[in-house]
């Protein structure tokens, strides 16, 4: 079906619906156009089921946390939407709950996020110019170091890491959580790289015969050209970390402490938990990378194109 | 992991193209271009010693070790592999991982690439479902897992009420069942293919249309431009999602780390992946220069697969340079 639909699609419709009337009623060009109505039609159900599956379970969430507290969340047979008794209260108690507070969880992870944001885009930028840029020794064998990193599964460094953090004291503190993002990540100084090459040497050139020193044409030159790409790596540093449930899980020890993921873990692995708020509590926390998705899209989808970066 | 290895080429193919002469550090001007230059590098030499190489080094190291944090660590050798390959734990583990890789990388490579062939034509609404497909790539694991677990509740859940309006009497107890939890955890990974389908998509996007124009000259029908045309010249993306989902099925914690603590993960070893089982082990039981063999371990036996298939793909990808 979905390759009828596709060949079907673009080729056939256009050329029949200008046919001549004594043309058009040839069997064979009804077959064929009625073949790309159905082609057409196939299309839309392959991909509405598609989405069904994609946005039935989170409208099932949605109705689950909007029932009160009291009623069952789970009746038998199940209720899909809540007939009376819509509780959007229940969005404002989860964040504010004590047990379990959710607001608080927010904060702490946007203050994580944006802490490393900032990290990744100061270190990524510096380290991508002089290999977009300038010339030393030793700049080919450095790159292939970078690129040989991007290779080490994250399973291998999380003792040793959790080792290293622990002993210099920084057990239960955001730092093993923020710091690292100032050393550099691999994959972002590459992407950054990559578009500073595509930035014309002449521009640079110029500037260093206007006497500008090399940080001045970092700061005031390639960094303000490259904001397309500190987008693209500033919006995967927010998802990444926003979700990010290992780190937390290995340094955070107190509550009060928590992100959002690995807030809504402890609440799923509690035992009183209520249904209804801990499906408030998820779906908020899919909100901010839902947005930041759909504000920015396109680029986004660029981004993980080139580089691969799945799920 | 592939993609490195496509960036490894790119970046080869890149410094053919720029002037290839080896950069000659002389005179003054040059030494400072230089200076400069690991000035700028300065941070990620930090990171590489602290956050990458050293953890690499030190991982190694503690594997060979007793290491935990709560006795004097103690030089042990190999007994950490040793102690591993008699642990029934580790094989078990080993199998729920290996399982849901055979289930799932094939699963997921035909759903992406079935979802993006449906995206890749221009219609109308393509690109409001663009946006539908590819949304689950930005949610968490966590939030996945959870929303999922209520779904797949065995008495109260949205897919068994439909399972039964399908006319299935007794539909699996999914997470609640030794025999379907694993299935449960391949579906939950299956709401999510849109992200491979953004690769596949790409790549779609990126065969030139005269093929097809020429294919339609030729006589080609639909089956065979696909056959033909569209297959071949998609196999260099086919064998890069199948790699990277190779190193993602490998690599599965968040999921089921949240599944396997929740209330309804009574299904006990059915979930205990791999790396799970190193979690449990190195930061549940203190074991954590045990736990770094273990990992040492996945990164070994997933490069082999890796490596494996990265040599046998030169049987069926079709690079278009090389004609």
């Amino acid at each position: 079906m979905n390759l009828k639909a596709i060949t079907q699609g673009d080729s056939g419709t256009a050329p029949v619906a200008e046919l001549a009337p004594e043309v058009a009623v040839q069997p064979r060009r009804l077959v064929r156009r009625g073949l790309a109505i159905a082609g057409s039609i196939g299309w839309y159900l392959g991909l509405l089921l598609v989405c069904a599956f994609i946005l039935l379970p989170v409208s099932w969430m949605l109705t689950a946390a909007l029932k009160p507290d009291l009623a069952p969340v789970y009746t038998i047979p199940p209720q899909w939407f809540p007939t009376h008794d819509w509780h959007w209260d229940n969005f404002y108690r989860v964040m504010v709950n004590p047990l379990f507070p959710f607001l608080r969880y927010m904060l702490n992870t946007l203050f994580v996020v944006f802490a490393n944001i900032l990290g990744i885009l100061i270190s990524c930028s510096l380290v991508a110019y002089p290999f977009a840029r300038m010339r030393f020794r030793g700049r080919e064998p450095l790159f292939y170091v970078i690129i040989i990193t991007m290779l080490i599964p994250w399973q291998a460094l999380v003792v040793p890491q959790f080792f290293f953090f622990y002993h210099i004291g920084w057990y239960g503190t955001y730092l093993p959580l923020i710091i690292p993002s100032f050393g550099g990540n691999a994959f972002f100084i590459f992407l950054i790289r990559q578009y500073m090459r595509s930035i014309p040497k002449e521009l640079d050139e110029a500037a260093r015969v206007d006497g500008l020193s090399y940080f001045q044409i970092y700061w005031r030159i390639l960094l303000p050209l490259c904001v397309p790409v500190l987008t693209v790596c500033a919006v995967f540093t927010f998802i990444w970390n926003w979700n990010n449930l290992l780190g937390p899980l290995l340094y955070l020890s107190n509550n009060s402490q928590y992100t959002v993921a690995i807030g809504l873990a402890s609440l799923y692995q509690g035992t009183i938990t209520k249904t209804n708020m801990l499906m408030a509590g998820n779906l908020l926390s899919m909100i901010p990378p839902a947005i930041v998705f759909l504000v920015i899209q396109k680029r986004l989808i660029g981004g993980i194109a080139t580089l691969g970066l799945k799920g | 992991m592939s993609f490195v290895l496509t960036l490894t080429r790119r970046a080869i193919v890149g410094a053919k193209g720029a002037p290839s002469k080896r950069p000659r550090i002389e005179g003054r001007v040059a030494r400072r271009e230089q200076r400069a230059a690991y000035l700028f590098l300065s941070p990620w030499i930090f990171g590489l010693v602290c956050f990458t190489a050293g953890p690499v080094i030190t991982s190694v190291i503690l594997s060979l070790t007793n290491y935990s944090i709560a006795f004097p660590t103690q030089w042990v050798g190999l007994q950490n592999y040793w102690t591993m390959v008699h642990d029934p734990i580790f094989w078990q583990s080993l199998k729920v991982t290996l399982t849901y890789v055979l289930m799932s990388v094939p699963l997921y490579l035909v759903a992406g690439l079935g979802v993006s062939l449906l995206l890749n034509m221009k219609r109308r609404g393509v690109n409001l479902f663009r946006t539908v497909v590819f949304l689950p790539y930005v949610i968490s694991g966590v939030a996945v897992a959870i929303m999922w677990s209520s779904l797949l509740d065995p008495n109260f859940g949205g897919v068994n009420w439909l399972l039964r309006h399908l006319g299935v009497a007794n539909p699996p107890l999914w997470l609640e069942s030794p025999t379907w939890a694993l299935p449960a955890v391949v579906l939950i990974g299956l709401w999510a293919v849109g992200g491979g389908a953004i690769i596949y998509l790409a790549g779609l996007q990126n065969i030139p249309e005269q093929l097809y124009e020429a294919a339609a000259i030729d006589g080609a029908g639909t089956w065979q431009r696909f056959r033909y045309v569209t297959f071949p010249m998609l196999t260099p993306t086919l064998l890069f999602v199948l790699l990277t989902s190779l190193v993602s099925a490998f690599q599965v914690f968040d999921v089921v780390f949240v599944l396997a603590g929740g209330p309804q993960g009574t299904a006990g070893s059915a979930l205990n992946f791999y790396l799970l089982n190193m979690w449990t082990q190195g930061f549940g039981n203190g074991r954590l220069g045990y736990a770094s063999g273990l990992a040492w371990i996945l990164v070994v036996i997933s490069g082999l697969v890796i490596a494996v298939i990265f040599r046998t793909g030169g049987r069926w990808v079709y690079y278009e340079h090389e004609g």
